[in-house]
């Protein structure tokens, strides 16, 4: 061991090969700045220079490549609130609120911080991991792969804080839009509305930027205000660092667990980030901050992450298995440089592992290092007014929507789920038990299906099994307690928007503009002259039954289509969907029988004062117009037109000004896609006319 | 399903798409200045995408004018949506040319209602074929194929894709034997199947021939696993014979001989046989429309041709596609043929034999 350790730091202290590690790093960096496109449009960058160029310089620019994008996409995930991959998803809930606070450097810097350290951390694990992790790896059968995924969704109690049976009720139809498409055990198809699109799923990156991303966005275009509440940045790059510094201790077991889970093939990266959140949650002792900006809500996730893909590494390089998208770039690019992935990794070839392993971690060195130094200039674009941002965050998701699955049904399914997430939002719903349920019903039902035929109920007695079910009970039993003793309300339910809000009711907001703000909706009139409680009118439950009542709908659809099916395609999803019925039945009764003031009852419709500016469906139509333009005249002319339009119309901008940003952003997506070989959605006129951009 | 109305609104699409540019056509097989797509209908990292991007540069390289050779993955239905989108969108004019698999030839075999493509709407420009080995843990006892009769009643495990993958050719082969095999579905992939193999979940495995000498040989130089057969490969004439892989390796039609103690026949083997064929002799296919000019399919023929003997071709095949050749011309022709042209009575018998074995119906 030591002595293959000696050779890769002989590897790894050339010039040259620092030199390709640093190219593959300024490449990752620039592609993981685009959300949706990750190591997939990096490798295609990078393809035509992998021939003719040695193993190990060719081998470096692929791991400088693949370790920062986890770095990089923190950018848009912290600044804008969109997920810039899966593994930012859970940075989003604390660090856009920061970044709404003003605090964007100091959050980027403490992102890249902990990412750094989990890159680090990861491979110093692994370092001595690597000769166990064969035999290790090979324990978690699919018995213990489902208890994972059981874990990974006893976190939905944590994060949906006050509201359980809307925290349940929302990872149900997570789970229920999870099965949609092909049954794990048969192949038959469920739930597709008999559309083709549907017969893959929905696919996660547009799942996770319609749920979050998009509800923000609309949010602030109502208000018209930068993003920074303020218009300015008031925390720096040192405060950040020093927020590492302080939570050192968090950092690195959330970089332990990034390493271990990361190592576990079937599971992995998904998430990671996940499972990092609920942790710090579970574990910190003033729980009031999650959600609405605490750092530690940055620094969990952020060193899992990266983390991660130090453990990805082991099922790819000793079984050649990807643990994640990024590992099987990865892996297509070791196979055409003809390094073979197999046991002989940990004996032969073990030089060659180590190099790589701390190729990535000093990867994420240079990675970390270039993000801390631009998070200042960067954060700066949180201070734009938002009508001169919006336009181009709006066609920037829809850009990364697209590269979900490169059809345009891709934006179609970003305006659906972007409205779920909008009524989740608005009704506080748990997003983040929603997404968990959506990540998580294919892998549970995919290895109870094969737990089950492989040990039937002897799985229960499996030791591998019954630690994680020890751990998973612990978990909810921790969680029960904290919710029954009421102490500290997490707030990581739907609303991140900073405003006070979440208290619901309106009882905890406490900004005055309660008890007024009703008279803007239709239905308030009937309603304000209710009894009144004191702390503001009662909220009218009527918009929520109707909420709950589509859901119950699409759950009784999706019940029904897998009716139709052989067993084990049916089962999963009708006991997902009774379990989610009761949930709807529970809330339904709450909102019916309960106190009007419970603390179940909300609508920030009615709660915020938002309602005064424009409505939510004057926002939803200008990016459903986009979609529109995008389908008529594909996506340059559209974003070109569309964007001059709202430049003008929303921001005011001058003709001129509108026009020059307009034409600057198509040509600037024009570039991407001939110099990153990435596409871009085609309308019926590129379909009339083939050489039309 | 359609196939015929499909086709004709396939065709009449082309041509109308022909006469509203007619610049786009190519006068002569020059690709000076142009980009060629080459879509993969699977995502990145894949063993189609390998292969895809393997030969892109070399066809860059080699055909006329030194076009921009650029792999385009479109992911989806197992390969259907690209598949559908090629149909849908290619010109005959060399530009895009389509990768496709097995899982794009069995669906459409299959009658998949979501099939918008048709085998006979496209020309081959090249082929290339692999191989699998059947291996079976060395915790049954046995130390080839001929030890199958003694575990006849032993219950074996096999982890399937899912009952219309391609792993439907090892879960006939097993019926074919009369193997007592409990096959598994909803196994993500077949480096999955290997895992659960090595953590003994599964004891009967197969891998393509690649993976096979990757990842079990070192399984079987531990003495964990036991090599029972190769699937084979085709002849010049179409005929089953040894793998020049695997040429210590029987394949699965003298095991078939040595279980039944005749010459292989009937409905049940030739059904496997034509789905063997799609599956493995021609597991990917290099396409372009049928309206494709000769003059540019020759040229992609020469291409391919001329670097099957560039040296750094040479020194990165093994790795990247292992010990297969990759054929043009009227070899290529000949393997497209059987793997598109299965005959309707193999197709009628394995629908039959997955609904009453399986309980599986292929309606969408």
């Amino acid at each position: 061991m030591l002595e293959a350790l000696t050779a890769a730091i002989a590897n790894l202290a050339t010039v040259e090969h620092v030199l390709f590690l640093g190219v593959g790093v300024v490449l990752g960096l620039t592609v993981g700045v685009f959300p949706g496109l990750g190591g997939i449009a990096g490798l295609s960058l990078l393809m035509p220079f992998l021939y003719g160029m040695d193993t190990v310089s060719a081998l470096a620019m692929l791991i400088g490549l693949v370790a920062v994008i986890p770095t990089s996409d923190t950018f848009t995930s912290v600044l804008m609130g969109i997920p810039g991959s899966s593994a930012s998803q859970a940075t989003v809930l604390d660090g856009f609120p920061l970044s709404q606070q003003g605090e964007a450097a100091r959050a980027l810097a403490a992102a890249f911080g902990a990412s750094l350290c989990g890159g680090l951390v990861g491979a110093l694990i692994l370092t001595f991991f690597v000769q166990i992790a064969r035999p290790l790896i090979l324990t978690f059968g699919s018995a213990e792969l489902f208890m994972l995924a059981v874990l990974g969704l006893s976190m939905v109690g944590v994060l949906s804080g006050s509201g359980l049976w809307k925290g349940l009720a929302a990872a149900g139809l997570g789970m229920t839009i999870g099965s949609i498409g092909a049954a794990p055990a048969t192949g038959e198809f469920r739930i597709t509305f008999g559309i083709d699109y549907l017969y893959d799923g929905l696919p996660l990156v547009v799942v996770g930027i319609g749920l979050f991303a998009f509800p923000e966005i609309i949010d602030l275009l109502r208000k018209g205000r930068p993003i920074a509440s303020g218009g300015r940045l008031t925390g720096s790059w040192a405060n950040g660092l020093r927020d590492l510094v302080r939570h050192w201790a968090l950092c690195l077991r959330c970089s332990a667990l990034g390493t271990i889970i990361g190592a576990i093939p079937g599971l992995g990266g998904t998430v990671v980030d996940w499972i990092a959140y609920g942790h710090v949650v579970q574990v910190a002792k003033d729980k009031s901050g999650f959600g609405k900006g605490d750092i530690r809500g940055v620094l969990a996730p952020e060193s899992a992450n990266n983390a991660k893909e130090g453990g990805g590494l082991m099922p790819t390089l000793l079984f050649g298995i990807p643990g994640s998208g990024a590992m099987a770039v990865f892996l297509g690019g070791m196979v055409l440089l003809g390094i073979e992935a197999g046991p002989a990794m940990v004996s032969s070839d073990l030089d060659l592992t180590y190099t790589i392993v701390w190729s990535l971690a000093l990867a994420n060195v240079l990675g970390a290092g270039l993000c801390i130094v631009l998070a200042r200039p960067i954060a700066r674009l949180t201070t734009l007014p938002f009508n001169y941002l919006a336009p181009f965050m709006i066609v920037a998701i829809s850009f990364a929507a697209f590269q979900a699955t490169r059809d345009l049904m891709d934006l179609a399914a970003l305006l659906g789920v972007g409205a779920i997430g909008v009524v989740l939002k608005r009704f506080a719903w748990s997003r983040p038990a929603f997404l968990i349920g959506f990540v998580l019903a294919p892998q549970a039902e995919g290895y109870l299906n094969l737990a089950a035929q492989f040990y039937g109920w002897q799985m229960l007695l499996r030791p591998g099994v019954l630690i994680i079910l020890a751990i998973t009970v612990v978990s909810v039993f921790l969680g029960a307690r904290q919710v029954r003793r009421g102490a500290a309300t997490v707030a990581v339910d739907s609303d991140v928007s900073g405003d006070g809000a979440v208290g619901g009711a309106g009882a905890a907001s406490g900004d005055g503009a309660v008890g007024g703000t009703g008279a803007a909706s239709g239905a308030a009139a009937i309603r304000a002259t209710g009894a009144a409680n004191g702390s503001g009118s009662p909220v009218d439950p009527r918009p929520q039954l109707a909420f709950v009542a589509v859901t119950a709908g699409m759950v009784v659809y999706a019940v029904a289509s897998s009716l139709q099916r052989s067993p084990l395609a049916w089962m999963f999803p009708v006991i997902i969907g009774i379990a989610t019925l009761l949930a709807c039945l529970a809330i339904g009764g709450l909102l019916v029988f309960g106190a009007p003031d419970g603390k179940l009852n909300f609508d920030a419709e009615q709660a915020s004062g938002t309602a005064a500016g424009s409505t939510i469906s004057a926002q939803f139509a200008w990016i459903a117009g986009f979609v529109a333009a995008t389908a008529l005249a594909g996506f340059v002319i559209a974003s070109a037109l569309w964007l001059a339009l709202f430049l003008r119309l929303r921001a005011e901008a001058g003709i001129v000004r509108a026009l020059l940003l307009a034409a600057a952003a198509s040509l600037g997506f024009l570039a991407v896609e001939s110099l990153l070989v990435v596409e871009l959605p085609r309308g019926l006129v590129q379909v009339w006319w083939g050489s039309v951009p | 399903m359609t196939v015929k109305q499909a086709s004709r609104r396939d065709v009449l699409g082309a041509a109308l798409a022909a006469l509203a540019l007619p610049g786009a056509n190519l006068r002569a097989a020059d690709f000076s200045g142009r980009v060629i797509e080459m879509l993969i209908p699977f995502k990145e990292g894949g063993g189609s995408d390998t292969w895809g991007r393997f030969n892109a540069p070399y066809l860059s390289r080699y055909l006329p004018g030194r076009p921009t050779v650029v792999v385009r993955n479109v992911p989806g239905g197992g390969s259907i949506t690209g598949a559908n989108r090629f149909a849908a969108r290619a010109r005959p004019d060399g530009l895009t040319v389509l990768g496709t698999s097995a899982s794009t030839q069995f669906p459409y075999l299959m009658g998949d209602p979501r099939v918008r493509y048709d085998y006979r709407d496209w020309r081959v420009l090249m082929a290339y074929g692999t191989g699998g080995v059947v291996y079976v843990s060395s915790r049954l006892g046995i130390t080839d194929h001929t030890g199958l009769a003694r575990i006849a009643a032993e219950p074996l495990l096999y982890g399937s894709q899912g009952p219309t993958s391609l792993d439907l050719v090892p879960v006939l082969a097993f019926k074919l034997l009369g193997l007592n095999v409990r096959t598994i579905f909803g196994i993500s992939g077949r480096g999955a199947g290997r895992l659960a193999f090595e953590r003994g979940e599964l004891n009967i495995d197969y891998q393509t021939s690649t993976a096979y000498l990757r990842n079990v040989v070192p399984l079987i130089e531990q003495g964990d696993a036991v090599p029972l057969f190769s699937w084979g490969t085709l002849d010049d004439e179409g005929g089953l014979v040894r793998d020049p892989s695997f040429p210590d390796l029987p394949h699965f039609g003298e095991v078939y001989e040595a279980v039944h103690g005749r010459a292989p026949s009937g409905i049940a083997w030739e059904s496997w046989f034509a789905f063997f064929t799609a599956g493995f002799p021609a597991q990917k296919l290099l396409v372009a429309p049928r309206e494709t000019p000769d003059d540019v399919v020759l040229a992609y023929e020469d291409a391919v041709r001329a670097y099957r003997r560039d040296p750094e071709y040479l020194a990165g095949k093994p790795a990247a596609l292992g010990a297969y050749e990759q054929v043009t011309g009227a070899a290529a022709q000949t393997i497209y043929e059987l793997a598109t042209d299965v005959p309707q009575s193999a197709i009628a018998w394995v629908r039959d034999w997955l609904r009453d074995d399986f309980r599986v119906s292929l309606e969408g």
